[in-house]
This record gives C-alpha cells, structure tokens and sequence, in this order.
C-alpha cells in the first residue's frame, strides 16, 4: 500500500511546473516551497520560456526574500562549496538547470556527510562542471574587459559572456577600479553596471550605436582614448615573437566569439 | 570644467605629456618592446596588494592574462626595457653593444603614463620592467627602481610591479627594489658557467648570483620581522625567478633540470622560465639566423619543472647520467612510468596520492577528485573517464574496479607504440620519421 502511495504522490508532483520569474532568489523560493511539498522531483522554469506538457498544472511562484534566505543558509550551513557551485551552475542560464540544481540539493540535504565532492554521482559531478566552465568565463571577463573613456570621464566596456557572470565580477572591478568611474555592459543580456565612484548600480542603457572595435571612431569617447588603443595594438604586435608563430595556441586562449570588443584585435 | 580643474585632471592621468609626445612614444614603444619580447616570464600572480584609500588598482593571489599574442604567449604585463642601449656584448642578446639596431630609452614620467593609462583600461595587471646597462649597474637599477617608487608614491599604484635585478647591482638598491616591487628577477640565462664564459665573456657568474642571494635573504628576513611586527614594509611579496636559454649552447635536458633544482632550492626561486633560443645573430659559437625554435624541447623541460614542483617527483629520477635527455616523442612522467614498469600497475581506489600522481594521464586535479570520490564508492573506467583522466595513457597503467586490465603483458616498447599510435601529438610532425605527403 506504502509503496503505491508513493509512486502515486511522485506521480502528481511529477506534473506540476514551477513557474519563476528567473531570479536567483525567485529560484530559492521555487526550491523552497518544492521542499515544504515533498517533491521528489521539481519542475522548475523561468517565466521567460515556458514550456507546458499538455496535462501539466503550473503554479507561479513568486519571489520571497525570507524562504529564499532559509534555503541559501541552509545549503550554506551544509557547505559553502555547494552554495557557490548552485549559485555558478545557476548562472550559467543552461535549459533546465533548475530541476538539476533542485536534484543537486534534495542530494545534499538528505546526506549527513557532505557530498558535494562524490564525483560519481552524474548530478553532482554535471553542477560541478558548469560551476567550473562559469568560474572560467568570469575569469576571461575579468581579462577580456577594455574600457574606453568617454568624453564624460567614464570608463565604458561592453562584454558578450557566455554565461550571465556580470554579477560575479563586479567585486573585482570593485577593487581595482576604485578611483574612475566606470560601466560595464553585457549587451546580450541588456543590462550593465555602473561604478559612480561609491558604489555599483545596474543600469539599462539604450544603446544606439554599436561600440565593436571598428576603425571608426566613435565621439562619445575622447579623443586620445584612441591614441591609447593605437598604442596598446602597436604593443600588442611588437610583442609578438613570429619564428614562435602558433596561432591554433592563440585562438585557444582568446577564442574568436570574443574579438569583437578587443581593441588588440582591432580589424583595420 | 575650469582651467585649472581640467590642467589638474591632465596631470592626474598623465595624458598631458603623452599627448604632446604621441609618435616620438610610439616609436620608443615599438622598439623597447620588441626588446623585451624575450624574456618569457609574464606571471602575475602569487602577489597581495590590496587596494586601499581608494587608490588604483589591486594585485590577489591570481594572476590575469589580459591577451595572447599570436605565438599563443601569455601578456599580462606591459613589458618593456626601460632603454636598450648597453656596455655589454653577450652574443645570445639582441640588444648587445655590437648589434646594429635602433636604440631608444624611455624618460620614468613616459613608462608611467603608459603603465596608468593601461592599466586604467584594464589592458595589463602592471608593469615588466627590464633594461639594458648603461654607464653602470647601479646607474641602471636607479633608474628601475625610480619608475617604481613614482608609480607607488605619486600615482597610488597597487597593481603588479616586477623588476629587473641588474646583475652587479648594489646591495642597497636591491633592498629598495624589494619595497616597491612584487617580484625582482635575474636571468642566469646561460645554465653553465662555461657557456657563460663563451658567450658572455664580460660578465661575471657571481655578478648574477649577488643579487639573487641578497633578495632571497630579505625575504628571508621580511618573513621573520612581519611575524613580531604586523607592518613591516613587504618586501617583493611575489618572491624572484630566474631565466635560462635553452638551446643556444649545447647543454643537455640534465644540465639544465640541474641548475634549476639548485635555484628553486638555493635560492627559493619562485619560478624558473625555460626561453627556447631564437636565433638573433650570425655568430659562429650559436644557432645560425632560421634556425627552428626548440619548441618542444621547451615543452618537455616545463612538463619536467611541474613534475618537481607539484607532483613530487625529484630530479635524478627523471633526469641521470643514464637518461641524460628528456624523451621527445612522450612525456617525461610517461616516459619515467615506461622505465618503471615494476611500480605498477597502481590500483586506484587503495594507493595513496603520492603514487596517484605518478599515473601517467592523471593530473593533480584528477588526483583530487579520484581521492574524494573514493570515499564513496570504488571506481571503475566510466568513472575515471567522467572524472577527467587520459585513459589513452593511464590505462595501461592502472587497476580499478573493474575485470579488465589493460596492460596484461605488454612490454614497455609495446606500449610507448600503441599510446602513439591512438593518440595526436602538438608537435608530432616534428619527430614522427614518416615523411608526409602534402606539406
């Protein structure tokens, strides 16, 4: 009789969609309130690209501060590793990486020992990886930026990521960068940030021109700011040792999908 | 904006004087560059700098490669000679006295502006400064030690700063390079000191040597102070390394791994560079002008490095009077696995990490995730290959949890032959004996 139970009651919560608004903590919340039903699975997706089976009931979630807090304490209680692997993997924007992070936790919470570093498990071992290919490309924004200062003395980059890391390097150019102002602006993802001297604020900007490094200049920037990039390019070259040529070496380490925004690879 | 507020702002970010001087710097830029280009090291890291009072920039542990240029090295650092002009003749260097090239020297104001307005476009982690000698060593190191002090001092500057040490320099100007620089290096360049007399005959192997012992005894005694007294100055936190030309005199993988170990232990070097010698002059005691790069040899000699560094293997085991040279066609832990063969095979879930890393095909990263992921099951090849292990190297090798073993009774010949024939090579055209067809 137990047994039927059980598959029945997988058997419902099986059909039913999470629908978040795709937020970390709209996430949270998700994880949350799959718990306090005792989901053994959880359909959770952003409300951004929905997909309903036929005869699935979907609930809408809606965000709450104090739940997603008890969820994040309670991973973080657990381990901090697995609190940044979640928080890296979920980032990374892959389709269905929610009910795989739900699956990642439900594994944490039931174990006594930690488990975050049982390799053999598919789940574990998946969140590790992207949590690994996330941490890299934070790693590349954090090389692969080049400000162009703005005739308002603003440094201004765009970026293109791969995955959404803008969030996670914003305390590195925090640091570094604390005496301009700057702007960082992920135009795939339509949001940027902005450094005004005492904190960081998101911005949305619209912007109209494009900002690639093309030959042409645009005004909004000063200009010796291209007398610099003349500069950085010319380093660029003569640095360069030709009887070392090994250019499969150099698209490896900076891969072509990021040209566009590198004025060292300026296309004349 | 008034005036004077917008003199002030030209000053602050050092665009004035570049501005006036934009193609006079440009040319010194193309020259001192192309001059620096061979000195191999770019690191960036193992420094900690922290950016306070709101200042410029900061250095963390993790180093930053901003680009790569196309022979696929790393560019970290704006690296430059602060001049190329020099009283030394040493064959191997471009920048020797007798060379007929151009010759430019940099002002301090100019490498600062560079390095600010550089940096300030998050186009470098800091400055590589090297120079050529002129009038003295001391002369020289003054003039380093200058462009440091300005850009900590004046311009706040917490980003990477490595210094050369000239070699012949004074005690003192060494103990003052250490407060402003993060890392100080001397290229020994030559690893024995009869090739050193052969091509450098003016200079002298304890003129190298001096420097090198006085930074390592201040780090020594940074160390010490910083226990009893918290705010002692730091003193080049990111320590010192050194630089040899592999290639260029006929020395052997042997003398060259040798003098390495002797710097990382003498010395505590934080790193030793390997530069595979490109040929820069007709002179009749080097490698003629074309003559290739020994790029793979390099390649085997860092391979050699991380195995002493990280995976504890000491060096008469990979190199001795019996194997004086590096194995070309594989890797030296392969290679030494091959002349080993009684040591294994090794069973992954029971042996213990110091064994775990002498797999031929296992990293150290793998090495960690096998010994975690043991705790919970005992693994067999699905797992090693999700995990991220070269099976196509380690399998012959290794027992797991599993019937198959792959090695059976394989001889060590048999074995280098099918690693070779399943697997592709970056250099492989470079020593296979079959002639290709289209290239």
């Amino acid at each position: 009789m137990e047994t039927l139970e059980q598959t029945n009651k997988s058997f419902e919560t099986k059909s039913r969609t999470f629908i978040y608004d795709g937020s970390f903590n709209g996430f949270l919340t998700a994880v949350f309130i799959g718990f306090e039903q005792k989901m053994s699975h959880a359909d959770i997706q952003p409300n951004t690209s929905v997909q309903n089976g036929l005869f699935t009931e979907t609930e809408t979630i809606f965000t709450n501060l104090e739940k997603a807090k008890r969820v994040w304490n309670g991973v973080k209680n657990r381990s901090s590793t697995a609190i940044k692997n979640i928080y890296f993997a979920f980032l990374s924007e892959q389709k269905g990486i929610e009910p795989l992070l739900y699956c990642y936790i439900q594994k944490l919470m039931q174990c006594t020992e930690n488990n975050t570093s049982n390799f053999t498990d598919d789940c574990i071992l998946k969140i590790n990886q992207l949590a690994h290919k996330v941490g890299r490309e934070k790693h590349r924004m954090e090389a692969f930026v080049r400000f162009q200062l703005t005739k308002d003395d603003v440094y201004f980059a765009i970026i293109e990521p791969d995955f959404n890391v803008l969030p996670l390097v914003s305390k590195h150019f925090r640091s570094r960068y604390a005496d301009q102002q700057w702007i960082i602006y992920d135009a795939k993802r339509n949001y940027g940030l902005y450094f005004n001297l005492e904190a960081v604020e998101i911005v949305n900007l619209d912007l109209q021109n494009t900002f690639a490094n093309s030959i042409h200049e645009n005004t909004a920037f000063k200009s010796e700011e291209y007398d610099y990039q003349q500069l950085w390019n010319n380093y660029f070259q003569s640095t360069n040792i030709k009887s070392r040529i090994n250019k499969k070496l150099h698209t490896q380490h900076v891969p072509k999908r990021y040209w566009k925004y590198l004025s060292e690879k300026k296309v004349s | 904006m008034d005036y004077f507020h917008n003199m002030d702002y030209f000053h602050k970010f050092g665009i004035y004087t570049t501005i006036m001087n934009f193609e006079r710097t440009k040319e010194k830029l193309h020259i001192l560059a192309d001059a620096a280009k061979y000195d191999v090291s770019c690191s960036s890291s193992g420094s900690n700098r922290s950016n306070k009072n709101k200042g410029l920039g900061n250095s963390t542990g993790m180093g930053i490669c901003h680009s790569y240029t196309e022979d696929g090295r790393c560019v970290s650092l704006l690296k430059i000679l602060l001049t190329n002009h020099c009283i030394f003749d040493c064959a191997y260097c471009v920048t020797r006295k007798s060379n007929d090239i151009k010759r430019a020297a940099f002002k301090i104001q100019e490498v600062v502006d560079l390095t600010i307005n550089f940096y300030r476009r998050n186009y470098i982690e800091g400055l590589f400064l090297s120079s050529g000698i002129f009038k003295s060593p001391d002369f020289t190191m003054e003039r380093l030690i200058a462009v440091a002090k300005k850009l900590r001092e004046e311009e706040n500057f917490n980003g990477y700063i490595h210094l050369k040490s000239i070699p012949g320099a004074s005690d003192e100007l060494m103990y003052e390079a250490g407060l402003y620089a993060d890392r100080l290096s001397v290229n020994i360049e030559i690893p024995t000191i009869s090739g050193l007399k052969l091509l450098a005959p003016d200079k002298k192997h304890e003129d190298f040597l001096k420097p090198m012992f006085k930074v390592k005894n201040e780090i020594i005694r940074y160390t010490s102070e910083k226990k009893i007294i918290r705010s002692t100055p730091k003193y080049a936190p990111a320590g010192q390394s050194t630089q040899m030309i592999v290639g260029a005199t006929g020395e052997s993988d042997k003398d060259i791994m040798y003098s390495a170990t002797h710097f990382y232990k003498k010395y505590n070097m934080k790193r030793v560079y390997y530069s595979g010698y490109v040929p820069v002059a007709n002179d009749s005691r080097l490698p003629a002008i074309g003559t290739q790069v020994p790029m793979l040899r390099e390649n085997r000699l860092y391979q050699t490095d991380w195995l002493l560094r990280f995976y504890g293997f000491s060096v008469n085991e990979l190199l001795n009077d019996t194997h004086p040279n590096l194995d070309i066609t594989v890797d030296p832990k392969l290679s030494w696995a091959l002349r080993n063969l009684n040591l294994f095979p090794v069973n992954i879930n029971t042996s213990d990490r110091q064994m775990l890393a002498r797999i031929p095909g296992v990293g150290m990263r793998s090495v960690h995730k096998i010994i975690k992921a043991r705790t919970f099951r005992n693994l067999n090849w699905e797992h090693l290959k999700k995990i991220g292990v070269a099976l196509n190297r380690a399998k012959y090798f290794i027992l797991c949890d599993s019937q198959d073993w792959e090695r059976k009774d394989l001889e060590a010949e048999q074995i280098k032959g099918l690693i070779l024939k399943t697997s592709s090579g970056k250099f492989r055209n470079q020593y296979s004996s079959q002639l290709s067809l289209f290239n």
